[in-house]
Parts: structure tokens; sequence; C-alpha cells
């Protein structure tokens, strides 16, 4: 193990004198640095600073001494050193070329200062994405229009990939959880209803639950967090890779070629989708009150037929297209704000699954109270 | 430490490299010997694994046979602890800088110290601004993120995180790739000039005949899975090997001065 910095200091002789021995190099520096800093340079006496001991040297140590030296010279002092090699000459040479152009890089603001300031940005920032979303919103519109009247523009190909990678591949976990979440529903429920004698309305808690509610918003986070992250993900890195402007200077527009075909892909396969959980959800409740209730499917399907407005089913598959859009409008979005930087991508991936969760979950208020309004 | 170390000894000798990827030989039995204090570029034609092999030097890339030592120590034998003692004294520029992105620029170059040394917050910023400054890089430049950054300017960043820890070899890949002229001139004289005030040896790939012919001391000709030639610039121009002679005498090197 090399020896660590240290320095002693002499000053019973007739001059000042200051040792710096040992290894100065950056590993080795440790607290050094902060002795030498508050060393109290005794006046009046010649000072000298003694490399003789000094064993290795790098520009971190040569800085430390170098400073040293300069402080020592601003309050009057004449410095001369000893024993100073070649190796040592050179270093300090080279920092001190360097010296007039180093001030510490300026200290940052304080917390206070920074919290202020980070929530001030942050409010900036949300208001711009808001409205810059709707604005996109409207160009996915307008390139929509497009399409419709030259349907070439739809790019089948695309909008059937991102059908099969966006829905069809997300069968499985959509059917999965909304299954768990019935079977979960149906348990809680018919525990509380049995308190009342009410058990047998456990079969509407969960019909009317998922094909009201659960069957689309389950969906619609599932899909949030499984594809709106992965649109993003993919814009943002061609984005990232200026495949954006490679599109844009080939004569081809973005907005058709990736939006579009993800957009529409979500607001086709979400339905459907939906559709899938509803079944699922009702089908693990089902099977739930067939255990602990002793409710046979075909009681429970005949309950089901009897007791059921179509209308509940139409709330919960109209809203569905509606929050597949939002999704892809703001996944896509998102992608697109990306700038230049890795961590970019990663932020604004963030950002579209937080803000697409939060605008679905908006957006079924809004329909809930719509819906409310009518009556249905 | 030994920065002056005997010029007779290579501080870097490669024996019998060879590496593969799938079916696709990269090198075959590959020989180099780098000595200290010279600065020595390594030229070839696109693939010929000039990258595969400042890489397999380092250690990033475990070749399927053959040796590297550094200061007569292989580094991908010795314990952990070890080799990364060894890697503290070496410091790389990849091709594009390789900056940390969430970082600025004083944070990149404060990485290496961060980790490997015990420094004051204050000592950590003044050296940072040392080396910004040894690098040619604005001041203000410290706080900026690489994003922020022109090519040149993160290449100039890379290089101060590289030396961050004032290593005894430089490994420099492309160093000039992608600068203008002029920036191309600037950064070959910088790293002549930081060779020299901090007794560096450098290891340089390159296609840049204007850096072969001010900067490198030796040149090292890759081809053929193997280094088919080393020498001094005089020597490639009198080499008898078509690639050879095509590179030294095309009208490219013509326009650099070479070979007239």
């Amino acid at each position: 193990m090399a020896i660590k910095a240290s320095f002693q200091i002499n000053d019973t002789g007739p001059e000042w004198r200051i040792y710096f021995s040992g290894n100065w190099t950056v590993t080795l520096l440790d607290d050094v640095d902060s002795l030498v800093r508050d060393v109290v340079i005794d006046p009046g006496r010649p000072l000298i600073i003694d490399l003789t001991q000094l064993e290795a040297i790098d520009t971190a140590g040569a800085w430390v001494i170098y400073r040293f030296n300069r402080r020592a010279g601003e309050d009057g002092h004449t410095v001369t050193y000893e024993g100073m090699g070649e190796e040592h000459r050179t270093l300090l040479d080279v920092v001190a070329e360097y010296e007039e152009y180093v001030n510490p890089i300026p200290p940052s603001r304080s917390p206070v200062y920074r919290l202020i300031d980070g929530i001030g940005r942050t409010v900036v920032e949300s208001w711009y994405d808001f409205v810059h979303s709707i604005g996109f919103f409207g160009a996915v519109l307008l390139v929509f229009r497009r399409a419709v009247f030259e349907p070439k523009r739809f790019r089948g190909v695309s909008l059937v990939h991102h059908i099969e990678y966006a829905g069809f591949n997300a069968l499985p976990i959509i059917m999965l959880i909304s299954f768990l979440v019935g079977a979960v529903l149906a348990f809680m429920g018919a525990d509380i209803l049995r308190d009342y004698g009410l058990e047998v309305f456990t079969q509407s808690l969960i019909t009317h639950s998922f094909l009201r509610e659960f069957g689309a918003m389950l969906t619609a986070i599932i899909v949030a967090g499984r594809s709106g992250s992965a649109f993003t993900a993919q814009i943002g890195s061609m984005k990232a890779n200026e495949e954006i402007d490679a599109l844009r200077s080939l004569g081809l527009d973005p907005m058709e070629i990736l939006v579009l075909p993800r957009v529409l892909a979500l607001v086709l396969s979400v339905p459907l989708l939906t559709f899938v959980a509803m079944i699922s959800g009702i089908v693990g409740g089902g099977l739930v009150a067939w255990m602990i209730l002793q409710i046979s499917p075909s009681m429970f399907i005949a309950q089901m037929l009897a007791s059921t407005d179509m209308n509940f089913f139409y709330v919960g598959i109209i809203k569905s297209p509606f929050m597949a859009a939002l999704i892809g409008v703001i996944a896509c979005y998102q992608g697109m704000r990306v700038e230049g930087t890795s961590e970019s991508i990663g932020t604004h991936t963030t950002a579209s699954v937080v803000q697409s969760i939060f605008a679905v979950i908006t957006a079924d208020a809004a329909f809930a109270l719509f819906f409310l309004k009518l009556g249905v | 430490m030994d920065r002056v170390a005997d010029r007779g000894e290579p501080i870097i000798s490669v024996r019998g490299l060879c590496n593969a990827f799938g079916s696709q030989i990269v090198h075959d039995n590959l020989d180099l010997d780098v000595y200290a204090g010279e600065i020595i570029g390594i030229v070839g034609g696109s693939g010929t694994g000039k990258s595969v092999l400042l890489k397999s030097i380092i250690g990033l890339i475990k070749p399927i046979a053959g040796e590297v030592r550094m200061y007569g120590l292989d580094p991908h034998e010795l314990d952990p602890e070890k080799a990364m003692e060894l890697d503290c004294r070496w410091g790389v520029l990849f091709q594009d800088g390789a900056l940390f992105t969430s970082l600025n620029v004083a944070e990149n170059i404060q990485v290496p110290l961060r980790e490997h040394a015990v420094l004051s917050d204050l000592l950590m910023d003044e050296l940072a601004a040392l080396k910004i400054r040894m690098v040619g890089l604005p001041e203000i430049s410290a706080t900026k993120l690489p994003g922020e950054l022109s090519g040149g300017m993160r290449k100039r960043a890379g290089l101060a995180r590289a030396i961050a820890l004032d290593p005894d070899i430089l490994f420099l890949d492309e160093p000039t790739a992608g600068l203008d002229p002029i920036g191309a001139a600037a950064f070959d004289t910088l790293i002549k000039q930081l060779q020299q005030s901090l007794g560096l040896t450098v290891f340089l790939v390159t296609h840049d005949l204007d850096t072969l012919h001010s900067v490198c001391d030796r040149i090292a000709v890759l081809a053929d899975q193997r280094v088919l030639a080393v020498g001094t610039l005089e020597d490639m121009l009198e080499f008898d090997h078509p690639w050879v002679r095509e590179y030294f005498h095309g009208p490219r090197s013509r326009a650099a001065g070479i070979g007239v």
C-alpha cells in the first residue's frame, strides 16, 4: 500500500519550512487538502516548500500544493521550493498555466429555492403539456380525416402489427387480472352481503360493476401501462436517434406513419379487450359464487339475464374507444417530446403512463356524471 | 508511481490475441507492443477490429485466445480489486464521449474521483474546473448536460473525464472523427500537449491522416486480422502492401501532406 499524502511544518529554524511527503496523487490525498487549506502561515520569515520527501505527484496533488503557494504569495510571503524534481516542476507549471481560469463551480442554490423552483417548473410544464396534448390530439384528428379521404394513408401493415402487439398479445394479462379481480370482488361482496342476508345479490354486484366500470377501467389501466409506455419508448428512441427528422426529410409524415396506426390500433382493439375483461371478471366472480354461495352457473346466468339491463353493457363498452384514444395520443405525444438523451426517454415514459392513467380515470368520472344525468 | 517507466519494457504487450464474433474472425494471432511515453496510432480499414483491439486491451472484451499484459499484468487474470487498481491507471475516451447523460460535465468528471478517491466537495469542484480548462472547454460548460454540448465539446468533456485520475495511459477511440478540420487540428494539439505535460502514453485509434501525421510517434496498421506493420510514418510510406500503399499514398494522404 502506497504512503498517503501528508505534510509537516517546521517553524523552529530561521525559516518557516513545510515538508510535503508521501504520494500526492488523487487517490491518496484524502483530507490533506482541507488541512493544507487551514495551515496558518507564520509571517516574517522566508517560506520554504520542501519537496524532497515527495514520492509521487499528479495534477490533483500539484493543484493543492500550488494553491498553498498562491495563498502564501497573496499574503506577501516569498516562496522558495526545495528539492523540486523535473516531474514536480512540469506538473506545477501545468496547473499554474490553467490556474487563472480555475474558479470553483458556482455553488448550487439553497434547498428551499430549489424546492420552490421545482414546483414552479412542474406547474408551468404541466400546463404546457396539457395544452400541447390537446393540440396534438387535434393534429391526430386532422391526419385521420386526411386518411379517410385517402385510405392508402392508413398504413395497414403497421396498423395490424400494432393491433397484434397492443391488443392480441395483451389478452392473457387482461383475462387473468379481470378474472382475479372478479373473484376477489365476489368473495368480499358475498361476505358483506351475507350479514344482511342479501348474498343472492352477489351476482348483481359482479355483473353491474364489471359491465359498467371495471371492464373498461381495468383494460384501460393495463393498456396504459403495457402499450402506452411501449409507444412512448419506441417513438422516443426514434426521436433521440433523429429517425423522426429522417422521416420528415424524406417527405414522410411521422404523424401518419407512427402516430396514427398506434392510436387507431388502440381504438380498435381496446373495446374488444374490454369485452374480454368483462366476461373474464364475471366468470371469476361466478366461480366464487358457485364455490361459496352454491349458486350454480346456470342459475347465475339465469339471474344475470333477468336482472341486467343491456344499457349497462353499452355504458361500459362505449367508454373504451375514448379511453384508448386518450392513452394512444398521450403516449405518442410524450414520445415525440423526447429530447436526445436516454434519461429523457425514461422521464417521458413515466409521464406517459402517469398522465394516461390520470386521463382515463378523469374521463371515467366525466362519463359517470354524463350517464347519471341521462339516467342510464 | 512509475510514471517514467523504462523505455525498454513495453507497458502494453499483446501476444497471440484472437478475437471472433461467431464465425467472423476479427483478430488472429495479433502481436503488439506499446512503450511508455509514446503516442501510437492504430489504423486500419473499417471492420478490421481497431475498436475491438482497444476493448480487449482494457479488458472489456475477453479474447478467445492470447494474452494482454499491462505493466506485465493480465487484467483478465487479476482478482477484481487489483483489476480495479489497474483500471485507474488508464483513461478511455469512447467514440462519442460516452458521457453519462443524466450528469453535467463537472459531475461526469467527478464520477471517477468520487469512486476512487476521498476528496472534499470543494477540491473536487476545483479539480473538475481545472480539467475542464485543461481540455480547452469554456468554464461555463461545467454545469451543462451532455445533451447541451456539441459533438466536439462532448469529446473534450469525455477527455476531461478520462484524465480525471491522472492516468498513465490514455486510450482514444477515433478522437477526431466527426469534428471539423479546425476542431480536429485543435484536438490533435490538445492530445500532444496533454501527453507532454502529463507524461502520458497514448493509444490512438484513428482514421485521420492529419492526426497520424502531426501527433503519432509510431503507427500500427491492422489488416488481415493482425498487425501488418508497426513503425514511423516514414516506415509506412515505404512498406510494400497494397492496402498500406493505397492508404498512405492515396489522394487524401497527399492532401494531408504525407508522402509528397
